[in-house]
């Protein structure tokens, strides 16, 4: 049996690399992937406390949780995207530091 | 006897027996259990497909009035075996350029993404891979699965007509899913579970005499996905060469050949298991493997309608394929579930004539208006006139002026 | 050692690997398809979970819809910056620090914590139905409210970028 507290390691240290995608990477891209890879620790800390503590208690919390952080993940990558092509298609640059005045 | 009408049970009843008997625990008797099933299963699928692909072959050569493959074996049955020899023994060429790791990836995730479809579906009243609770959607998210396949495909193999090929073939994919996953909810509401094992469990009537114009949409989309004429500009032979797969030889293209024919019928089984009714038929209820041979007639009809679509209709052109997928199958698509929700909860349940009836009349009704919208439509696009008619033959000849040489 | 557990160790490591070699792969597609083995391995943890339809939802949403969309940027803005320099900034070292103490941190708050140890109760056959979180979805009651106003974001998302990503034809650019 796997205890609660191996899921909340998962979590966390994925949690952490993805934070560390979104600190450290220059390309745009790669630091939406580390967002969603922080949404994806969001969702398996959440299901991880849904199944062990509410399962069987028939509060759906946890699981309508996951699906609004679905929601928003999918949203928001679309979204981001667009602009990040909108973005290239003026300067020429997906580098997130060259995307730095407000002017064109 | 109960080998018989049953074999595979009996034969897991025994080997758990005879391993626990070994005295190894009962967890890793299972792994051990689905390991080999899922073993089974996959080197069946592969094995099928070289029978699928004489089949093909030969009953295409008879809608065009040749006689198809014909030396290797009476009827040609061979001929499968001696092409996956040729395919086998030839060089792998990889382009200049080419990116490694998508370029060999591609050919693998297509294969796996259609084996991993064999996992959900009911072969009889006790055989299935596994009973997930949301089986339908499982189906469609491993078709999301080989839309990756093609885009690595066609990015990995450095050439611009593969990477136009990919990127028209993940669009059409991508655009088929939405009428597809629409119509796929109807026999959901009808059975109220989105398992595979319930839907099929629940058709005492087939689903198609319920909602025929689902199941047409269903049927449509299926074609669509998976890349066959009409809809197969994907990999249109007199445009693009061969799609995303150019710079693919020996067994990679075997990988992608065999991942189109299993495909297919993969569609035919999974038509035929939520539509058709599975393995539901006289006597299969006691005995399975009645239902088994029920399934695989069923899928060799969809089958053989799938190859007669397949050889008689010309290509259609990308912007009519999108056209039909978004001006018409969607929104008919949307109708339909939105009377068929209405219709399902306002009729009483059960399988009396009130509702087989209720629901049949709606569906003649949609597909009436949509006959009717479709053929107004059609009546109001002006074709444009390029030119007047030009004659065959030239009347006279007329001699070309002469010129005058410059002395 | 109980089935279950091997295979979350195996799968937890492949996540995190996979996740690791997102960050620091130099060639952009690599990163993109280690990203895709990320979000496969997630698919599995759900399904340990026995949260069977979070973990299709995920292939289906994520792998199927984000991660191709992702692939597809990654091919439209390859020119844009080559794949030999670094693709980390300047500032990597305190970045790496900042996580590391975050993470010990983390550790040292939440040591004693006694619900780290429960273990799973089987799910009782009644709520095993995805048939409850639909009926949850809709009573007004209970989520309804949520279920609606991610709609209207899906439908905000989905105009702004048609919007964003949209070129006037010839002429009105």
């Amino acid at each position: 049996m796997i205890p609660l507290s191996w899921y909340l390691i998962l979590s966390g240290l994925l949690f952490l690399i993805g934070l560390l995608a979104v600190l450290i990477r220059k390309n745009s891209i790669g630091i939406l992937m580390g967002i969603e890879l922080i949404l994806n620790a969001a969702n398996i800390n959440l299901l991880a406390f849904w199944r062990y503590l509410y399962a069987n208690s028939g509060d759906h919390r946890g699981q309508m949780f996951v699906i609004v952080v679905f929601v928003v993940a999918a949203a928001e990558a679309a979204v981001g995207l667009a602009m990040i092509i909108s973005a290239y298609r003026r300067k020429n640059t997906i580098v997130a530091n060259e995307i730095n005045e407000l002017k064109g | 006897m109960s080998f018989i009408a049953d074999p595979i049970p009996f034969i897991i009843t025994w080997l758990t027996r005879t391993m626990t008997s070994w005295g190894w625990p009962s967890e890793i008797v299972t792994v051990i259990l689905y390991v080999l099933g899922a073993l089974l299963l996959t080197v069946g699928a592969m094995v099928f497909t070289t029978m699928l692909i004489w089949a093909e072959r030969k009953i295409g050569g008879r809608f065009q009035d040749r006689p198809g493959p014909n030396r290797v074996g009476p009827w040609g049955i061979f001929q499968t075996i001696a092409d996956m020899l040729k395919i086998f023994t030839k060089e792998f060429i990889t382009p200049v350029g080419a990116d490694k790791v998508p370029y060999n990836l591609a050919p693998v995730l297509a294969v796996a993404a259609v084996l991993c479809v064999w996992a959900v579906l009911p072969f009889s009243k006790t055989v299935f891979g596994s009973n997930i609770g949301v089986g339908l959607l499982f189906l469609i998210a491993v078709g999301g699965l080989g839309e990756v396949a093609i885009i690595l495909a066609g990015f990995g193999s450095n050439n611009k007509y593969a990477l136009l090929g990919a990127f028209r073939a993940v669009a059409q994919l991508l655009s088929y899913e939405v009428p597809m996953v629409i119509v796929l909810l109807i026999p959901v509401m009808l059975t109220g579970s989105m398992g595979m094992n319930d839907i099929v469990a629940a058709q005492k009537i087939p689903f198609i005499v319920l909602a025929p114009v689902a199941g047409m949409i269903f049927f449509t989309s299926l074609i669509a996905e998976n890349g066959r004429a009409p809809f197969d500009l994907i990999e249109a032979d007199s445009e693009l060469v061969a799609g995303y797969n150019i710079e693919y030889s020996g067994l990679k293209f075997g990988f992608f050949f065999v991942a189109d024919f299993l495909h297919a019928f993969t569609s035919a089984l999974i038509f035929a298991t939520l539509f058709l009714g599975g393995w539901q038929g006289p006597g299969a209820t006691n005995i399975p493997i009645l239902g088994f041979i029920y399934l695989l007639i069923k899928t060799a009809l969809v089958y053989f309608v799938m190859l007669a679509l397949r050889f008689s209709l010309p290509r259609f052109r990308i912007d009519q394929m999108m056209n039909l997928n978004w001006k018409f199958l969607t929104p008919l698509a949307l109708f339909t579930f939105m009377t068929t929700a209405v219709v399902n909860k306002v009729l009483p349940a059960g399988e009396n004539l009130l509702r087989i009836g209720g629901l049949l009349a709606v569906n003649v009704v949609l597909w009436l208006i949509a006959n009717w919208a479709m053929s107004s439509y059609m009546v109001r696009i002006p074709r444009p006139v390029v030119s007047g008619p030009r004659p065959v033959a030239v009347g006279e000849k007329k001699q070309a002026p002469k010129e005058e040489v410059a002395s | 050692m109980s089935p279950q557990q091997f295979f979350f160790i195996i799968t937890a490591v492949v996540i995190l690997v996979s996740a690791l070699m997102t960050v620091i792969t130099r060639k952009m597609m690599h990163s993109a398809l280690w990203f895709v083995l990320a979000l496969l391995g997630v698919a599995v943890i759900f399904a340990l979970l026995e949260a069977s339809f979070f973990a299709v939802v995920q292939v289906l949403v994520y792998v199927g819809a984000i991660a191709i969309l992702i692939i597809f940027s990654v091919m439209l803005t390859r020119k844009a910056m080559e794949d030999t320099g670094s693709q980390v900034n300047k500032t990597w070292v305190i970045s790496l620090l900042i996580v590391n103490l975050t993470a010990i941190g983390g550790f040292l708050a939440f040591r004693s914590w006694e619900v780290l140890g429960t273990f799973p109760t089987a799910l009782m056959a009644e709520h095993y139905d995805i048939g409850e979180l639909g009926m949850a979805l809709i009573d007004p009651e209970r989520f309804a409210l949520p279920f609606e106003v991610t709609s209207i974001l899906l439908l905000a998302a989905l105009v702004g970028a048609i919007y964003i990503a949209f070129q006037r034809k010839e002429g009105k650019k």
